[in-house]
């Protein structure tokens, strides 16, 4: 009996440990946050899922720009890419009573529910990068004008596979609201006569996971052989394209392009996999992300058309009418990356 | 073995009575509330508490049957993907014109009848194990939800509808005041009944069930259908929730639900475990998961918490039916 007991306590303890162990946890977060008591107002960034190194760039482009102006901020992403797991953290942002909320959303309308409710309790709610319906947000942070991203994309296609073949576009997941209004615009653009030679055959999902990417890549190449162009507007599914054509030395025979972070294609526009390809700054759409939560939450701006307000080091912007119905403030246009500026940039992001 | 069952007949004992497994959890469970409220401003307040449960209650509707399943000393990996079924086709017939009332209705029977194929496979197919079985089912109903929506969401739903998942009867969710009433049932079905007896000895001893008369393939059927049924209660308040549904929700609520129903102190081997402790496990890591959240630690760091938890709590277990072993040689 009491071995019995000795044992059990043992286990107890080493339970009760762990439960311990969470402030610890806690605690480290807190620090490794900048002093979270520091101002009064508290803004929060909610990204599609950890581990995304174009999300962890827009996140700290957002907790520099709110700490700039003297608040605090707090960056949320869930483990997995789904909008339960987003709901469930802004329950809990709702709870800390947080001033703003900016949103990446995993699905267009799934989140109305939650945002709603946030919003009755006076909460300002809006969007980046992947928006939410319009009902359930104030405006949308916009990388680019969409309508542009896709006209670019398909005249690199044009200009790589030589105004003529089959060209395949893969995607993140088939929610990602973004994705599918570039895939929109890029399908009318290739109705014009200019490229009537260009074939899409294939929107491919790799559901921004580097597994499933690969895989869809290498489905593209075996069910398509004469490919000779992948689009890939999301910096996973880019990279993941970029290691396969390289594995199987494709250079020269599938060109790819879309949209990438300089640090993770520089490999591949070196060695030809992919000549060149477009993408903002990360950094900069958290940052103007910033200063849309502070206007929002002092009254600066409603998130009407026509709004202006000051975004610290980017100057002044206005809050433009989206195709989507609601409102939108725009960064500007895509810039473009080749062998001749990747090695000064992929150092930056 | 036979201690396990006749542990009800023993004279009552307050040593053995605080000693036992959901005393732990609850201890626990008390500790959680206590370190999250130390740690966050923002925890102790009614409002959390009360919608606290709201983001985790959907898969414990899961755990009740999943528990029932485990005491048989069987497995049921197909529950995720018969509730992303459910939904799916709950979205589907909504969107073609079959008014709401009716949809749920189907979609409840739908998931009941997904649960049932389960069963029937199982006590056709004997010689393959339960795990097998319901692996392939948990692909096939999944991949008919792929085949339905294929990379779709579908929702539209009116307004009303959202009440499941969100509403409030008085100060408590209305999910809540569901779960409640499903528990209770449960736990009447699994302590006072001979359906629930009968759930224990098979756990314990499969072979003398059946020699004794028991029809051990009509119990079997008989919680595969619930199972079903419960699945797709889960789905109706998961599309509630989102007020929209993708092929793709419900992903690794499988393996949630096992999880809460092993640190509620059900053995995968069989034959013990009480519907107090898969419960308060449900509360424990929903709101360990909700604690954390509201510190803002990261979603990897949270996994690893609850993994840590769960590996623990096996263990302590395990140390208690190896103890009760050595104790019967």
């Amino acid at each position: 009996m009491m071995k019995h007991m000795t044992k059990k306590g043992m286990v107890l303890s080493l339970i009760m440990a762990v439960v311990g162990s969470m402030g610890v946890f806690a605690s480290g977060n807190q620090s490794s946050g900048g002093g979270a008591q520091g101002g009064g107002e508290r803004h929060a960034i909610v990204f599609k899922s950890t581990g995304n190194p174009y999300g962890e760039r827009m996140m700290s482009g957002f907790e520099a720009g709110i700490k700039e102006q003297g608040f605090t901020s707090i960056t949320r992403a869930p483990d997995l890419p789904t909008a339960e797991a987003q709901i469930q953290i802004i329950d809990q942002l709702i709870a800390q009573r947080v001033s703003s909320i900016c949103i990446a959303g995993n699905d267009f309308d799934a989140l109305q529910p939650v945002l709603t409710r946030a919003k009755n309790q006076g909460v300002k709610v809006y969007s980046l990068d992947s928006a939410v319906n319009p009902a359930s947000r104030l405006t949308h942070v916009n990388q680019a004008d969409s309508e542009k991203i896709g006209q670019t994309l398909i005249e690199a296609a044009y200009d790589l596979t030589g105004g003529d073949g089959e060209i395949a576009i893969l995607s993140a997941t088939s929610q990602a609201s973004n994705q599918n209004i570039w895939i929109d615009y890029m399908k009318k653009e290739l109705e014009k006569p200019k490229y009537a030679q260009l074939t899409l055959v294939k929107v491919a999902y790799g559901d921004d996971l580097r597994d499933k990417s690969v895989s869809e890549t290498e489905g593209l190449l075996l069910s398509y052989p004469n490919l000779k162009c992948i689009i890939a507007p999301t910096t996973v599914g880019i990279a993941a394209a970029g290691k396969v054509l390289s594995d199987r030395g494709l250079q020269g025979q599938v060109f790819l392009t879309g949209l990438g972070l300089p640090s993770e294609m520089a490999e591949y526009i070196d060695n030809g996999a992919c000549p060149y390809m477009y993408l903002w700054n990360p950094i900069d759409v958290g940052y103007l992300a910033a200063y849309v939560g502070t206007a929002l939450t002092n009254g600066k701006i409603a998130g009407k058309p026509g709004d202006q307000f000051p975004a610290g080091r980017l100057g002044t912007y206005t809050v433009t009418q989206a195709p989507d119905g609601g409102t939108e403030v725009l960064l500007g246009p895509p810039f473009k990356f080749d062998k001749a500026n990747i090695n000064e940039w992929k150092a930056v992001y | 073995m036979g201690e396990r069952i006749l542990r009800i007949d023993k004279p009552w004992n307050w040593k053995q009575f605080f000693l036992q497994w959901e005393w732990l959890l609850f201890g626990i469970f008390i500790l959680i509330h206590i370190i999250n409220s130390f740690l966050s401003p923002y925890y102790l307040n009614i409002d959390t508490f009360l919608s606290a449960p709201m983001n985790f209650l959907d898969k414990a509707f899961i755990v009740l049957p999943m528990m029932l399943i485990i005491i048989l000393g069987n497995i049921d990996i197909s529950v995720g993907s018969i509730a992303a079924f459910a939904s799916v086709m709950l979205a589907l017939m909504f969107n073609s014109g079959v008014p709401l009332p009716w949809a749920l209705g189907a979609s409840l029977i739908i998931a009941t009848l997904c649960g049932g194929i389960n069963g029937f496979l199982q006590v056709q197919f004997k010689e393959l194990p339960a795990m097998i079985i319901t692996l392939a089912t948990m692909i096939i109903f999944r991949g008919i939800a792929y085949i339905i929506l294929e990379d779709r969401a579908a929702g539209g739903f009116p307004a009303w509808f959202s009440f499941f998942a969100w509403g409030y009867v008085g100060p408590f969710p209305f999910m809540l005041i569901v779960f409640v009433i499903a528990a209770g049932i449960f736990g009447f079905l699994l302590h006072k009944t001979g359906f629930g007896r009968k759930i224990y000895g098979m756990g314990s001893n499969l072979l003398a069930c059946k020699y004794s008369g028991i029809k051990t393939d009509r119990i079997i059927i008989m919680v595969s259908l619930l199972t079903g049924f419960m699945s797709g209660i889960t789905a109706v308040f998961l599309t509630s929730r989102m007020g929209s549904t993708r092929p793709n929700v419900a992903l690794g609520y499988e393996l949630d639900v096992i999880a809460m129903v092993v640190l509620g102190g059900v053995s995968t081997s069989g034959g013990t475990g009480r519907i107090a402790g898969p419960i308060l496990a449900v509360f424990i890591i929903g709101f360990l998961n909700y604690g954390l959240g509201l510190m803002n630690i990261s979603a990897q760091i949270i996994l690893i918490v609850l993994g840590l938890l769960l590996v623990l709590s096996v263990l302590a277990m395990n140390v208690r039916i190896t103890k009760k072993g050595k104790k019967s040689v």
